[in-house]
């Protein structure tokens, strides 16, 4: 298993930790329903779609002989652009809701902007790999 | 499916980047309408539609139990794939220009596309056998 899948299958578990413990805080009453946007992405972006993507980066059939896995830096990249652009998130919308200072409107443009081009970074990484496997019929 | 399912990916982003941009500062009062085309993206173009595509290529071979098609019978899989894309660009943009009534049509669409990918896949549902 190649290290960027290792880590986004960690970084996943902990973003479904995180959001079924917002899904529980909000059920009890004790986070705002600001918050339940929230809980959505932690749960299907941070959790269920990075653990897809780590896993697709690991069994999609590979590149060439040379670059099995395509470009490594734009993975890691895009690892860090959806964590980031998660926690960006997880503070500023609820933020921009309840109080919305500009600098924590900037947060949230900046955390779109990063979920953004995380998701372009991964769905461009993984198109070329959508082949058959090299000697397969497919 | 896995190259459709990675458009809806990007569509879907990119709609629901434009969502949360918007709830940082105003673009368009249109805007947050454009919630229904970031679901049926996501859950339905990409994370299903993923998934169906993925099951297609892995799941147990059906030439070890004399079926004629080693991955099963491929038109209700394509009718899926058909319908899935149909159904998603009807509930997401096709809702937006049409209404309720496309959003509808789109849902069943989705529906009808579940329901044909499991008539595929119903089959391969069994052990792998060597050399299946």
């Amino acid at each position: 298993m190649p290290a960027l899948t290792r880590w986004c299958i960690r970084a996943a578990l902990v973003n479904l930790l995180a959001a079924l413990t917002v899904g529980v805080l909000l059920a009890v009453g004790l986070l705002p329903d600001p918050f339940r946007p929230v809980f959505y992405h932690l749960f299907m972006l941070g959790g269920v779609a990075q653990f897809i993507f780590g896993v697709a980066w690991w069994m999609f059939p590979p590149l060439s002989r040379e670059r099995p896995r395509g470009n490594e830096a734009a993975g890691w990249a895009g690892f860090v652009l959806l964590n980031a652009g998660m926690l960006l998130r997880a503070v500023a919308e609820p933020a921009v809701a309840l109080s919305p200072a500009p600098w924590v409107r900037v947060l949230l443009l900046l955390s779109a902007a990063a979920l953004v081009a995380a998701g372009g970074v991964f769905a461009g990484l993984l198109w070329p790999r959508v082949k058959p496997r090299p000697g397969k019929e497919g | 499916m896995v190259r459709l399912a990675l458009l809806h990916l990007g569509v879907g982003f990119a709609v629901g980047g434009l969502m949360l941009a918007h709830k940082a500062v105003f673009i368009h009062p249109a805007v947050p309408a454009l919630l229904g085309w970031h679901i049926h993206a996501l859950f339905f173009g990409w994370t299903l539609q993923l998934a169906f595509g993925v099951a297609y290529w892995i799941f147990p071979r059906l030439s070890s139990w004399g079926f004629r098609h080693p991955r099963g019978r491929p038109g209700p899989a394509w009718a899926a794939l058909v319908l899935l894309n149909i159904g998603v660009a009807l509930a997401g943009p096709g809702a937006l220009v049409a209404g309720r009534p496309a959003e509808t049509a789109g849902t069943l669409a989705e529906l009808l596309a579940a329901l044909a990918f499991g008539l595929h896949l119903w089959p391969r549902i069994r052990p792998a056998l060597p050399g299946g």
